[in-house]
């Protein structure tokens, strides 16, 4: 496959997701490649390939005008270094920073070596994804002392706030710099809900495998547990019949729905408006309580497994479902007349938390952050797995990037999804819901990539030979859209931050992993 | 004009707030001195802090739900406030991640006596599927006093109220409601 000048040798691995491998010293010239053709890094981690024989290996997940390329660059077993990304990709910089927290691998010449995933609950000489990391090493308790950079001068101060915030949200520390009641620099500092995910992935049989992926992110679940599923099964070249993966798009299109609802609601609710939140979690409410009819559970947990999906719809279900749409829709509809035309929210949406289409596209904003800033990124309209590639799927997107653009971008994905979730019921095909895997007999691998509702989840899996896994990556869009949240709040009111935060709506957990 | 829609809307939506569930006395897990007293003076109401230790926000989202109108909390007595010292109760989610064991402990400790703690969701009560490693204390138990247990992953919002409204209601341990 060609990117810029180049043929890069890489094989299709899945359907618009592509494998290649190279020496780490060509990865900074694939990635200028990558960004001089618009696209953008996506994911980056590394291994411990020592068991195999090799030595550590930085695998990256690039965007690119033919699909996701997964590429991976072995690295020596003593001292292990790759070139530094992040001087090309600004949001290589977290990613890198807790590779080497989780493996002890160095992006070389990169200008900030901070730690980020570790706190003070291992030492800085241990790598936990290591294979020879002992797991009994009883814990560390060294106080995380975190060089924050700070902000000089007359008049400035600092607030900090977290790791436990006022509210019912993840933890997580933001240290603001202030002069009156402006933001003159945010820094977070993230991590906190650091739980060991990928080291438990490491041993574990693939069903479980699949309900532990979908906890990686709770708000999130099914677009893990399908792109776990997806990396299975193209590892284990197994087939997943046709019904399970329509059923699987309608849960991905039922979780987006529930989440936007949500955050519409608490985005009102944040301007004052608690008549949006109430209604809006009236409608969510409903909503979670149809899914949980249908399904059996409100957030469709453990119903994606590898080979298709634990649960089915009939023709009952179906009909209930529809008229459901059709009715949020219409109420999503009335409430949008509402905001559109309540004055206080429009002038605290409007103009607030800017992130402009250039910056967006420099430090790679992706998801529905990225969309309201104009990358119009979404891989069930570019690069469509079965069955959006048979959906035809219209993508939101707005320029001005502030709080109201990702709320516009929310109501046009809820009537998209509706429309989906219509669509994917009138033409459900008939057939099995689920297929054995293949056995494995060897090593294999492989990746999974589906746009969920904050944005691409991509999660890389390699299976060992006794058919258990032995390593997964899991990764969220947060990864990238963290740091710009720090940028959009810049020259903003304090006071605005609860807002803008919202309209990001970020995960912690699946970050801090 | 908007005031006009909105009007329009709650008039047109009514009420669909729901009846407050039974405790469930079940899922306590221990007995606090003084129990019978202290609700002398609390009677049913009370102010939570909720503290995510490290879940994977799963169960946030039935927190959110219960705040939302089917479930009228408020009528319940029951409500959300922002600092440990203003709260009467800990709603803590997730296994305790080490990264987090010394800020929940800290919250704990600035929670004023007599306090409860409820654990929630599978995680909060066993560790569940992240159990106990190098980055996770596991259960809640683990790090501070926990009165009552409410599992489920995430637990519905009818058992999260039957745990919280267990916390706070008179009789004792596997005594039915």
């Amino acid at each position: 496959m060609r990117i810029g000048e180049h043929d890069w040798h890489l094989e299709a691995l899945g359907k618009h997701i592509w494998r290649g491998r190279m020496e780490a010293g060509q990865l900074p010239a694939l990635s200028r490649a990558v960004k001089e053709e618009g696209g953008q890094l996506i994911a980056l981690w590394g291994s411990d390939d020592r068991q195999l024989g090799e030595g550590f290996a930085i695998h990256a997940a690039f965007l690119t005008g033919a699909g996701l390329a997964w590429i991976s660059s072995a690295l020596a077993a003593d001292a292990p270094a790759y070139p530094d990304m992040a001087h090309i990709f600004p949001q290589a910089d977290r990613m890198q920073r807790a590779t080497f927290d989780l493996l002890g691998i160095v992006a070389t010449d990169a200008v900030d070596d901070r730690k980020w995933l570790r706190h003070g609950a291992w030492p800085a000489d241990g790598f936990p994804l290591r294979k020879d990391f002992d797991p009994n090493r009883p814990p560390t308790r060294d106080t995380d002392a975190y060089p924050f950079i700070r902000v000089e001068g007359d008049g400035v101060h600092e607030i900090p706030v977290g790791p436990i915030h006022a509210g019912t949200i993840e933890p997580g520390h933001f240290r603001f710099s202030i002069i009156g009641e402006r933001v003159l620099k945010l820094e977070q500092r993230l991590g906190y809900t650091h739980k060991g995910t990928e080291k438990r992935f490491e041993g574990m049989d693939l069903a479980t495998g699949a309900k532990f992926a979908g906890r990686v992110s709770g708000d999130s679940h099914s677009a893990y547990a399908w792109a776990y599923c997806m990396a299975v099964e193209t590892a284990t070249a197994s087939q997943v019949p046709e019904r399970a993966v329509w059923l699987r798009a309608l849960f991905l299109e039922i979780e987006r729905v529930a989440n936007h609802l949500g955050d519409l609601g608490y985005l009102g609710n944040d301007v004052a408006l608690s008549f949006g939140f109430m209604q809006f979690w009236r409608l969510k409410e409903d909503w979670l309580r149809l899914t949980a009819i249908l399904f059996g559970h409100r957030y469709l947990f453990d119903c994606i497994v590898p080979g298709g999906v634990a649960k089915d719809i009939d023709d009952s279900g179906r009909a209930e479902l529809a008229l459901e749409a059709d009715r949020i829709q219409a109420e999503v509809r009335s409430l949008k007349a509402i905001y559109d035309d309540h004055a206080t929210l429009q002038d605290r949406f409007a103009n607030t938390g800017i992130v402009k289409p250039d910056l967006a596209a420099r430090l790679g904003l992706t998801g529905l952050a990225g969309r309201a800033s104009a990358q119009a990124w979404d891989a069930r309209a570019q690069f469509p797995q079965a069955p959006y590639d048979q959906l035809d799927v219209s993508m939101a997107t707005q320029r001005l990037g502030d709080v109201l653009a990702r709320a516009e971008v929310r109501f046009a994905e809820v009537y998209e999804s509706l429309r989906l979730i219509r669509e994917l019921l009138k033409r459900l095909p008939a057939g099995e819901r689920c297929a054995p895997l293949a056995p494995v007999s060897t090593v294999c691998e492989g990746l999974g990539w589906v746009e969920g509702w904050r944005g691409e989840v991509v999660v890389a899996v390699r299976i060992g030979a006794d058919g258990k896994l032995d390593r997964v990556h899991p990764h969220d869009p947060s990864w990238q859209n963290w740091p710009l949240l720090e940028l959009g709040i810049l020259g903003n009111i304090v006071p605005d931050f609860p807002l803008i935060n919202k309209s990001f709506n970020l995960s912690y957990s699946g970050q801090d992993l | 004009m908007a005031t006009h829609l909105i009007l329009q809307k709650i008039f047109k939506t009514g009420f669909v707030s729901e009846p407050a569930p039974a405790a469930n006395l079940a899922l306590r897990t221990r007995e606090q001195e003084l129990h019978a007293d202290i609700l002398k003076v609390y009677g049913q109401a009370v102010a939570i802090r909720h503290v995510d230790a490290g879940s994977c926000n799963g169960c946030e989202l039935e927190i959110h739900a219960i705040n939302g109108p089917h479930y009228n909390i408020e009528g319940m007595g029951v409500k959300f406030v922002a600092s440990p010292r203003h709260a009467d109760l800990l709603l803590v989610t997730g296994p305790v991640s080490r990264n987090l064991e010394v800020a929940l402990t800290r919250t704990y400790d600035a929670t004023p006596e007599p306090k409860w703690v409820v654990a929630m969701g599978d995680c909060g009560c066993t560790g569940g599927m992240f159990g106990e490693s190098y980055a996770s204390c596991g259960k809640v138990s683990n790090v501070i006093p926990v009165d009552v247990e409410v599992p489920g992953c995430p637990p519905t919002p009818i058992a999260l109220l039957q745990g919280i409204l267990a916390a706070v209601s008179k009789g004792g341990k596997n005594i039915a409601p």
